[in-house]
């Protein structure tokens, strides 16, 4: 099974919600750390880490001596990321989407790849937790090819967890996508509950059946909570506003570390999606 | 004409909060939305839209399947498996490089334009206003920010207003490169956590990567005072000005449900007071 952590709104817990079930839950976890632009599960997790991976995507050079200058690269290229200008061609390698297209399209064979980097991957384990993060390259763009990467990584017969990058756009859609239950991590505020439903419509989209985890459930307003009896999404955890809780986060601990109890919680957490997913019927691995 | 953009790196550090709290202290400036993936300034800046445009970003392959001859031509050049075994696009897969139409030797894939969002030109209590609105599960995010900024950059020019005051997205990926290009200066809102100083020491090698200058201030500071000194120590080694600290307040919360700034809701408490010093920093850098 596949869980992915997601919330719209930045800052509201994904994180602190995809560690704490990772350790929790008492099966074979893999834990898959998809906010590659801001990756921050390691800072909990303190994870062996055992191998280290440059990733890459392919991008355009061009052999001058076969060049024409007949600009069918440029012409095919959606991305602007390879022109002819005067004498010479060039190749945008920052804007380049890795179609392939200006390869294949050349007549006189001139354009092969060289790779531009995508950011570092990196996969180690905690005792059993088998655990995968990749940190973007500083300066790049895109992170949807790093964000698959990360996910082909996923070993088969473990139960995977998600932790997604904030937002509804490509990079969520990467972390959410083939996923069996998307987790909704949200707070109970006008920001929260906005970003919340552009997040329900993006898992709707794909087709996943999803629930909520309301962090900080005693600040703000009720109208989250209106809003998922409204449109019949599961609350599945409710996480207090605690100081205690606030500061082991900002020291890198996990609540199940300062505050074991919540162990079981994030238990029965894990054993409601578990349920609501043979409900829904969906059997992809 | 100057530009000051807060970003973040880490989601959910504040701002928003501060972004609207400063609309309340700047004169003669206008607002722009940057983060058009989880926009949420408009809730507390209640924008009467004056204008809405439609944002046509990238194209998606559609196939044609009564001419198709199922040669699989398009199906191997895909890169991205958006083609089905029975010939049918994933939409979502797709990423409009166009390479299956241009070479399908039937002709029979479409290559539409598509709209992927909307922005907007706004009049709010606080002043004129530029925001957008991506689509959900589309690209191009990117795009749309730069698009927004030009446009805030001409309403600005039009009403002779010399600040443009927006708020970013955070990450440091597409929409974050699109929001710092050309700005003056950035305000980073970091939290003093390890994953608040993480994320910021991040997003502040990006703003060096691309020559943008910028600063710091940090919020809920009392959540951690070692990791807030951790921050300023971190900020003081790599030249970005520490403009100060907010403490924790849940007015942040109590004014954002009233849909109001800090300043309107409770403009003596100390968070309130802590960003008026702030901004007056920035005030007299710019």
């Amino acid at each position: 099974m596949i869980i992915s952590v997601a919330s719209g709104k930045g800052g509201t817990g994904k994180t602190t919600v995809s560690t704490n079930l990772a350790l929790s839950v008492k099966r074979n976890v893999q834990l898959l750390d998809c906010d590659v632009e801001e990756p921050n599960c390691h800072l909990f997790i303190r994870p062996t880490i055992e191998t280290v991976e440059t990733a890459t995507t392919p991008v355009p050079v061009v052999d001058e001596e076969k060049c024409t200058l007949c600009g069918k690269c440029g012409e095919i290229c959606q991305f602007k990321a390879i022109v002819v200008i005067g004498e010479t061609v060039l190749p945008f390698h920052e804007l380049c989407h890795s179609c392939g297209g200006c390869m294949e399209v050349c007549p006189e064979k001139a354009i092969s790849e060289v790779s531009r980097e995508l950011g570092v991957l990196e996969i180690g384990h905690r005792d059993g937790l088998s655990f995968v993060h990749a940190r973007m390259r500083v300066g790049e763009a895109m992170s949807p090819p790093l964000i698959k990467k990360v996910r082909s990584l996923s070993q088969s017969g473990r139960l995977i967890i998600i932790d997604a990058p904030p937002g509804t756009s490509c990079p969520v859609i990467a972390a959410m996508k083939g996923a069996d239950f998307v987790l909704l991590v949200t707070e109970p505020t006008p920001f929260g509950l906005h970003d919340l439903k552009l997040a329900v419509g993006a898992v709707r989209v794909l087709g996943i059946p999803c629930g909520l985890v309301i962090n900080c459930s005693d600040l703000g307003d009720d109208r989250v909570k209106e809003y998922a009896k409204a449109e019949g999404l599961p609350v599945l955890m409710e996480i207090p506003f605690d100081r205690k809780i606030a500061e082991a986060y900002s020291c890198g601990k996990l609540v199940v570390e300062v505050m074991p109890e919540w162990g079981r919680k994030f238990e029965e957490l894990y054993y409601r999606i578990e349920e609501l997913v043979g409900l829904s019927g969906s059997n992809t691995t | 004409m100057k530009e000051i953009v807060v970003i973040s790196g880490k989601g959910g550090t504040g701002k928003t909060s501060i972004v609207s709290a400063f609309a309340t202290l700047a004169t003669d400036k206008v607002l722009c939305d940057a983060d058009v993936d989880a926009a949420d300034l408009h809730l507390i800046m209640a924008p009467k839209i004056r204008e809405r445009h439609d944002f046509t970003g990238g194209h998606t392959a559609i196939i044609n399947k009564e001419r198709c001859s199922q040669c699989g031509l398009c199906r191997e050049l895909c890169r991205w498996d958006a083609i089905s075994e029975d010939f049918v696009v994933d939409p979502i897969e797709c990423e409009g490089c166009g390479v299956c139409y241009y070479f399908c030797p039937e002709e029979t894939i479409d290559f539409p334009e598509k709209k992927c969002g909307e922005w907007f030109i706004s009049d709010t209590r606080f002043g004129p206003m530029v925001h957008a609105r991506l689509g959900i599960a589309e690209e191009n995010s990117g795009k749309l920010v730069t698009l927004a900024r030009q446009e805030a950059k001409k309403v600005a020019e039009a009403r002779a207003l010399n600040l443009i005051l927006t708020d970013g997205p955070p990450g440091i990926g597409c929409p974050v490169i699109a929001s710092i290009g050309g700005a003056t200066a950035l305000l980073i809102v970091a939290e003093p956590s390890v994953s608040g100083r993480h994320d910021m020491e991040r997003v502040a090698q990006l703003a060096a990567h691309f020559k943008v200058p910028a600063m710091v201030c940090i919020n809920k500071y009392d959540l951690n005072i070692e990791e807030t000194k951790a921050i300023e120590d971190f900020a003081n080694e790599n030249n970005i000005k520490v403009l100060g600290r907010v403490p924790f307040d849940p007015i942040f919360t109590h004014s954002m449900v009233q849909g109001q700034t800090l300043f309107e809701y409770d403009s003596k408490s100390e968070a309130a007071q802590a960003v008026e010093f702030i901004w007056e920093k920035i005030a007299g850098a710019l």
